[in-house]
């Protein structure tokens, strides 16, 4: 048997790359561990000394303030010392490859990567070159993964609705560009969502997406009818060329979550998204204020998720 | 004491719960109402040991429980525990008066763990240490103010306190820790 990249031979978690693939009892195992550093925001002291001496380099190819944001605080409030870069397009063409500035961080004694990156597969290029203490989390790589925003998403669906194994679940949106849907179904499927719902147009829909074990459906109104919960993804203007859709406006109109459209999932559904948001294109700003969202609680749940996959990383790290 | 004379888990209970009454009634002169202690119970004997006490004093007297997983000075060795639990202080620690509890002081790395973590959530007016067992081998400068039992075991031996099948008494565990 290969041994899974991610994991160590005993089976902790080393990098985080993709959720594809992870065993249930990792997903749990996080999503426990970081119930516990949740109540930790609460305190006088709003930090834990767990990763005191770490030093750990936030790498962001590609523009993000939120994420990045999440995983700087989640850094500090574990006490380890984080380090922002971000890399823009010129001093790429300086000529310095990915694996290079890798390797310039590394002899500056990093002990993570937290990376994100406009190409598929870039965080995994580095862990497979990092030396055996160093861990990498992927924060988003082309469309194909974001795992702490699927694992954070988890987290909140948890929190509200209990367990997954009776939950109908919808993601609605840009299937198609989303590494967040993506993270999502994998997710969902692997901790027991017995209902997946992709909602969405034909031409923001990968062609393959059945075969990841959710059920397909091209009308809205269809497609969240008595869920537990919907998951807006957000349409990705600055990705799509050419002519995908038509406009802003009519994608509002026929994709867009309004307070009428939702009266059709279950009465105490909630809304979740991963942001930002566009409101009046995919979200109704009454419905993205309204009672049924949790976006803003996603965003706190999302740095204990983020010190839960730090503390697990390092710690598994920590004996290589 | 050999652990063949050691009383059962509840005796010692008992017994503590005698030395610890005089202490939460003593308040002093001029206390008010919240000079009272809190009982803060270390997990997951350290709880055990909270709660059994806590229906012994037939107080109701505030109680919190630790978790000290973040806070252990073995992160770097052994990595995070598997099992952490959320710790809960549902009152302010800010100049409280604060009973620890927990089953066994070994090493005293847990109680430092503890007290370090109390301390991010406010500065307490007293911390006095309350234990079950003291089995020796003390490797920081800590000792309890009440303790159930003192034992004597070879470093090899590892004594826990366990939950009853039925999930209401307590009892011993004595073992040789292998590869020790």
């Amino acid at each position: 048997m290969m041994a899974h990249p991610q994991l160590t031979e005993d089976g902790r978690l080393r990098h985080l790359l993709t959720l594809e693939g992870l065993p249930r009892r990792v997903l749990t195992q996080i999503l426990d561990t970081a119930a516990s550093f949740v109540p930790v925001a609460e305190r006088d002291v709003k930090k834990v000394p767990l990763l005191r001496g770490k030093a750990i380099f936030n790498i962001f190819f590609e523009n993000s303030t939120r994420t990045r944001t999440t995983f700087e605080i989640a850094a500090k409030r574990l006490s380890a010392d984080i380090v922002n870069l971000n890399i823009d397009a010129s001093s790429l063409s300086k000529g310095e490859t990915l694996l290079d500035t890798v390797a310039n961080l590394s002899a500056m004694q990093a002990d993570m990567f937290i990376v994100r990156h406009a190409a598929a597969g870039a965080a995994h290029l580095i862990a497979r070159h990092v030396a055996p203490h160093i861990s990498v989390i992927n924060a988003g790589d082309g469309r194909c993964a974001h795992p702490t925003q699927g694992l954070l998403d988890m987290y909140t669906l948890r929190h509200y609705k209990g367990e997954f194994h009776n939950l109908r679940v919808a993601i609605v949106g840009d299937i198609l560009q989303s590494r967040v849907a993506r993270s999502q179904i994998h997710a969902l499927t692997t901790l027991g969502c017995p209902e997946v719902r992709v909602v969405a147009p034909k031409t923001l829909l990968p062609r393959d997406v059945e075969s990841l074990g959710v059920h397909v459906y091209h009308k809205m109104e269809d497609g969240i009818r008595d869920v537990d919960a919907v998951l807006m993804l957000r349409l990705q203007n600055e990705r799509m060329r050419g002519s995908r859709l038509p406009s802003a406006g009519e994608f509002f109109k026929h994709w867009g979550l309004t307070p009428a459209k939702l009266k059709l999932a279950r009465p105490d559904a909630i809304v979740m998204h991963p942001g930002p948001m566009n409101r009046g294109v995919e979200i109704d700003s009454e419905v993205a204020d309204g009672v049924q969202s949790v976006i803003l609680a996603q965003v706190t749940f999302g740095i204990a998720v983020r010190m839960a996959v730090m503390s697990l990383l390092a710690g598994a790290g920590a004996q290589a | 004491m050999p652990t063949s004379l050691l009383p059962t888990p509840e005796q010692l209970i008992d017994q503590l719960a005698r030395d610890i009454a005089p202490l939460l009634h003593d308040l002093g002169p001029g206390a008010a109402a919240d000079d009272e202690w809190a009982l803060v119970g270390i997990h997951t004997g350290g709880v055990w040991v909270m709660d059994a006490l806590a229906r012994r004093l037939g107080e109701e007297l505030p109680q919190g429980v630790l978790d000290i997983a973040f806070y252990r000075d073995d992160f770097s060795r052994i990595g995070l525990h598997p099992q952490v639990k959320p710790s809960n202080i549902p009152f302010e620690v800010e100049g409280r008066r604060i009973l620890l509890i927990d089953d066994v002081l070994y090493t005293g790395r847990t109680v430092r763990a503890a007290m370090n973590l109390l301390f991010d959530y406010g500065r307490p007016a007293v911390i006095r240490l309350a234990v079950l067992v003291d089995r020796g081998g003390r490797e920081l400068p800590l000792c309890a103010d009440y303790v159930g039992a003192r034992i004597t075991l070879r470093p090899d031996e590892h004594i826990a306190l366990n939950r009853n099948h039925d999930g209401v008494g307590l009892h011993f565990d004595v073992q040789r820790r292998a590869g020790a």
